[in-house]
């Protein structure tokens, strides 16, 4: 080699300037990386090393008018794993089904969690009972990946007595995320599912917390608490109802197990619905967090179908209660008053092409308004709604809102049918000659025909009936009332309508035998015929009388007659009015 | 002994290394699930007192002594390394390679860190043995075989990282035997068109300037026919040889251009070392406390990613102390090569410089994906006996180089 002192001296110059310019090369890569990009490298750090635990908020407590509790929260536990990938996450919940039972569904049902949001603890048990948490926190240093948190859990100290309308809560679905009405929604969380848990979901809900616990590259929990100040969850505040539990509870002790009905009683002053139940019930407190399979097709497959709620979505003729429609709409149009007489007296039935007959089918003889009210003679109310005619008839059914849904605060409440005018819509069912719009008034005068209402609606009917002729929305939570003007009759006209139901209710009315002592109840029923089966018994009404302060509608499915229905009515008014009465220390 | 003078910032520079490195494989073991890591940096304590004594006793060798092993040692590491194939086994990360000298179940060494050393005294012997540094390619053939049959027998581990150090180690001592660097292109240039293939522009450009280059170095026209036509079969086979690949070195080098293609998994250590680095801003985490490394992110922290935690407990200030130590070293290593007594010991010294120097830039450019992932340990950091031996037998060896050396009354310039 050339080994001139000038030639070495040379080639370590530019062997050192080589040296210099890599090392500044690099030290400029690190002040990149190091300085200029600390933030977010620092973001990504913190991001691998902190896993969010959902912390669930406490949903608002659901109270009835006198701070009894329909819905409350118990203490539960969720039990969920962290984990960096699927087949991780398989794994360890195979190792966990070594000590605790855990089936291949919930093993993909977790898996589906997790991939919905890998990040988050994938849900495995999401209502784990006690025992199986105590075994799981023994084992803990075993499965370093395990979260355990306590999760509020929905519970209805009531359970079956509020079913009608408290709903449940579970575990959002993917339907439900992919709605946008629920873009703040995660997987995993809780939603209320029907009745007031879903109406007021957005008030139920409270803010969901957070936790975070510091894991390692395998997804282990290295520190739990402490590792980053959490976010404590905001509970929501409470709910307060119209609901009476005292009322709620007798009228379910009225129905037993074995009627299928449905009762709604309200205050027509402002709306409040007091009692709203449907029979047969079921138990709530079972649906939340997951139905199990074999009690949801038991529901499912029961003849009775308790999930068919017989108040807000049962939707029946609504036969003679529909009189005091007829009545108000002929007394409105100075076509009949109280006390006027029809031109033929009721001999059992009336012909008008074919025979229509009368329930009573030995006649009631000359009866006047008032006293076709009292007995229900369908031939005197035949000729009222010939007078009237089938326009007056089918416009008078809409203006008194028996094509609206009542507007109370559930969800999935079924709109009544009824004929939206007088004649295309008959023509586009029977025909243009395939009907006669006499025949389809005579039907229609006696709440048959095309018409169904839902009993709800019918109580909304009968608050106005109760009142000076303005309906009340039903509102089970407490909300500014609302209430419409459906009838416009002077007070005189109003009084005397109530007096003839009143009437019902007594020795000479259809509804004698559900008299009760102490009040006097206005009200009427009606069998809705349902060949080749049993008739269904309606029966709305109030009390008392002078100044109504409950009004309460009931249906009974294949109840035959209409005072198998009142009978149940007026006790439930009977122990609304005395309790409301009594003096506070002798309720409890 | 006396005679000898020690050279006091070579000494110093690689005790402050050596320190520094055990402290970091220290921390490395400081994990918030304990592993095997932890109780490392004793063992890699013991290896440190082992070197140290294994530096003294060949800093008693003289050059002399030196020139006269040479061909015994390089013949002695030949043998071990085909004894390596045959009976050799894997360990740790690359358990499926030959890298280990296992001998009745005792795991004596890697063959190929005793080669890095022997290659450069006998590359330094038959470099120092010429009186003109090779002109031609034909006259390169005796420095090419002497690395070349070592670094055939460690790519067949295979052991791609060493490989690259002994690529490094004969341009480095090419360079300072004096050989032109044109030259040195010329033969690096068939490497250069094997990358540039990938882009049929690039490796035209690259051909032209390469005609260019044989045309104003004019080497003999049958050399220069010769290195044309190399270029141009290199190009050709590269998609072939691209084809051959197996998936994951594939995968590496793609990798290597954008890590997120795959951050899940082969993308996954070099990013995690990234965030490691950079989420240490100036001062870093503190020592011991880097979030990355605690909870096991950083792969390999104890061996080949150890600079992520130097990065990520000690910041920029701890990064910029570590390159600064080893540019130091460096400096003064080509301080000792320029001042040797002869041609052999200068590039001894010149020879043991580059095999550092390839250690550090490539394992350094590593944890920051400024260069792809080949497994090669960071000199006195990585933990690692026979590495950290073979690092202090240069050291003793340097220290010998030095003390024979000119110009010993200035001690204190670097």
């Amino acid at each position: 080699m050339s080994y001139h002192p000038h030639d070495v001296a040379r080639r370590a110059t530019v062997a050192r300037g080589l040296l210099v310019v890599g090392f500044l090369g690099f030290a400029t890569a690190f002040f990149r990386a190091q300085v200029l990009r600390n933030a977010e490298y620092l973001a990504q750090a913190e991001q691998n090393r902190f896993r969010e635990v959902p912390l669930a908020a406490p949903r608002g407590i659901i109270y009835d008018r006198n701070g009894r509790i329909i819905a409350e929260n118990l203490p539960g536990y969720a039990v969920s794993l962290l984990s960096p990938t699927a087949d991780s996450l398989r794994s360890a919940i195979r190792r966990l089904a070594n000590v605790i039972p855990i089936t291949e569904d919930q093993v993909e049902a977790a898996v589906r969690r997790w991939r919905k949001n890998p990040t988050r603890p994938a849900v495995i048990l999401p209502d784990a009972p006690f025992d199986v948490v105590a075994v799981l926190e023994e084992r803990r240093v075993e499965n370093p990946s395990l979260i355990i948190q306590s999760t509020p859990k929905r519970y209805y100290p009531d359970g079956p007595a509020v079913a009608s309308f408290v709903g449940y809560t579970g575990e959002v679905t993917e339907r439900e995320l992919a709605d946008t009405m629920h873009t703040d929604y995660k997987p995993g969380q809780q939603i209320g599912k029907g009745g007031l848990e879903r109406s007021y979901e957005k008030q139920l809900r409270g803010k969901e917390g957070v936790r975070y616990v510091e894991v390692d590259a395998r997804g282990r929990v290295v520190r739990d608490a402490g590792a980053r100040a959490e976010v404590a969850p905001q509970a929501a505040p409470p709910l307060r109802t119209n609901i009476d539990m005292d009322l709620q509870m007798y009228v379910m002790s009225l129905l037993g197990d074995s009627l299928r009905a449905g009762v709604v009683a309200m205050d027509p002053n402002d709306g409040a619905v007091l009692a709203l139940y449907s029979a047969p019930t079921f138990d709530p407190n079972r649906f939340v967090g997951g139905i199990p399979a074999d009690y949801w097709r038991e529901l499912n497959t029961d003849p009775r179908r308790p999930l068919y709620n017989k108040v807000i979505q049962g939707r029946y003729p609504p036969a003679s209660t529909w009189k005091l429609a007829t009545s108000a709409m002929a007394m409105e149009a100075g076509l009949v008053q109280l006390d006027d007489y029809m031109p033929q007296p009721c001999t059992g039935g009336y012909r008008y092409g074919r025979y229509f007959r009368c329930w009573n089918h030995s006649g009631h003889g000359n009866v006047n308004l008032r006293q076709a009210i009292e007995q229900s003679c369908d031939v005197y109310f035949y000729q009222v709604g010939l007078k009237l005619g089938l326009s007056r008839l089918v416009a008078g059914g809409i203006k008194l809102k028996m094509r609206e849904r009542s507007g109370v605060d559930l969800p999935n409440e079924t709109q009544p049918q009824f004929p939206p005018d007088a004649q295309n819509y008959f023509n586009e069912r029977y025909g243009a000659r395939g009907w006669v719009p006499g025949s389809v008034s005579l039907n229609l005068s006696i709440g048959q025909g095309e018409n169904a209402q839902t009993l709800i609606n019918m109580a909304r009917f009968y608050t106005a009936l109760a009142t000076d002729g303005k309906a009340a929305r039903p509102e089970i939570v407490t909300r500014s009332p609302e209430r419409v003007q459906i009838m416009n009759l002077t007070e005189a006209q109003m009084a005397g309508l109530r007096l003839s139901m009143a009437g019902v209710v007594s020795s000479r009315g259809t509804a004698n035998s559900a008299r009760v002592e102490g009040i006097t109840v206005a009200g009427k029923t009606g069998t809705a015929q349902n060949p080749p089966y049993p008739d269904h018994a309606w029966f709305l009404g109030f009390a008392p009388v002078d100044k109504p302060r409950i009004v309460v509608g009931v249906f009974v499915e294949y109840g035959e007659h209409g005072y198998v229905a009142a009978r149940i009515a007026t006790k439930v008014m009977a122990r609304y009015l005395k309790a409301a009465t009594a003096p506070m220390a002798t309720t409890e | 002994m006396t005679r000898r003078i020690l050279d006091v910032p070579l000494v110093l520079i690689a005790l402050g290394l050596s320190l520094f490195g055990i402290a970091m494989v220290y921390s490395a073991g400081q994990t918030d699930n304990l592993s095997f890591v932890a109780g490392l940096w004793r063992a890699q304590s013991g290896w440190f007192v082992i070197s140290i004594l294994a530096a003294l006793v060949a800093s008693r060798a003289s050059v002399r002594l030196l020139d006269w092993l040479t061909p015994f040692a390089y013949v002695l590491t030949l043998a071990m390394l085909v004894l390596t194939l045959v009976i050799g086994s894997g360990a740790g990360t690359a358990a499926s390679s030959k890298s280990w000298l296992v001998i009745g179940g005792m795991r004596i060494g890697q063959p190929a860190e005793l080669a890095k050393l022997t290659v450069v005294l006998m590359l330094a012997r038959v470099l120092a043995n010429r009186r003109e540094p090779p002109q031609s390619l034909l006259e390169l053939w005796h420095p090419a075989l002497v690395v070349g049959i070592p670094w055939v027998l460690i790519m067949l581990q295979p052991d791609l990282g060493t490989g690259i150090v002994f690529i490094g180690i004969f341009f480095a001592m090419l360079f300072w035997s004096g050989v032109n660097w044109r030259l040195l292109l010329l033969i690096a240039s068939p490497a250069i068109s094997l990358v540039l293939a990938f882009s049929t522009r690039l490796w035209g450009a690259w051909f032209l300037l390469l005609i260019l280059l044989v045309w104003l170095y004019r080497p003999y026209l049958l050399e220069g026919i010769a290195i044309v036509c190399i270029n141009v079969v290199t190009g050709v086979v590269a998609p072939i040889l691209w084809e051959k690949l197996a998936p994951y070195q594939q995968k590496r080098l793609l990798v290597f251009l954008d890590p997120s293609i795959d951050a899940k998994a082969s993308g996954y250590h070099v990013i995690q070392s990234q965030v490691a680095i950079g989420s240490g801003g100036w001062f870093g985490k503190g020592f011991t406390l880097g979030t990355q490394k605690r909870l096991n992110f950083v792969p390999e922290q104890q061996t080949d990613f150890i600079f992520a935690v130097v990065g990520e407990e000690l910041g920029f200030i701890g990064v910029t102390l570590a390159l600064s130590l080893f540019l130091a070293l460096f400096l003064r290593v080509i301080r000792i090569s320029s001042r040797a007594n002869d041609p052999y010991a200068s590039l001894i010294a010149f020879g043991l410089l580059a095999s550092w120097l390839v250690h550090v830039f490539e394992n350094v450019g590593m944890t920051l994906n400024l260069m792809p992932i080949t497994g090669i340990p960071l000199p006195f950091f990585s933990y690692g006996g026979s590495f950290m031996l073979a690092s202090w037998l240069s050291v003793g060896i340097l220290m010998r180089i030095s003390s024979e050396g000119r110009g010993r009354g200035d001690l204190a310039a670097i």
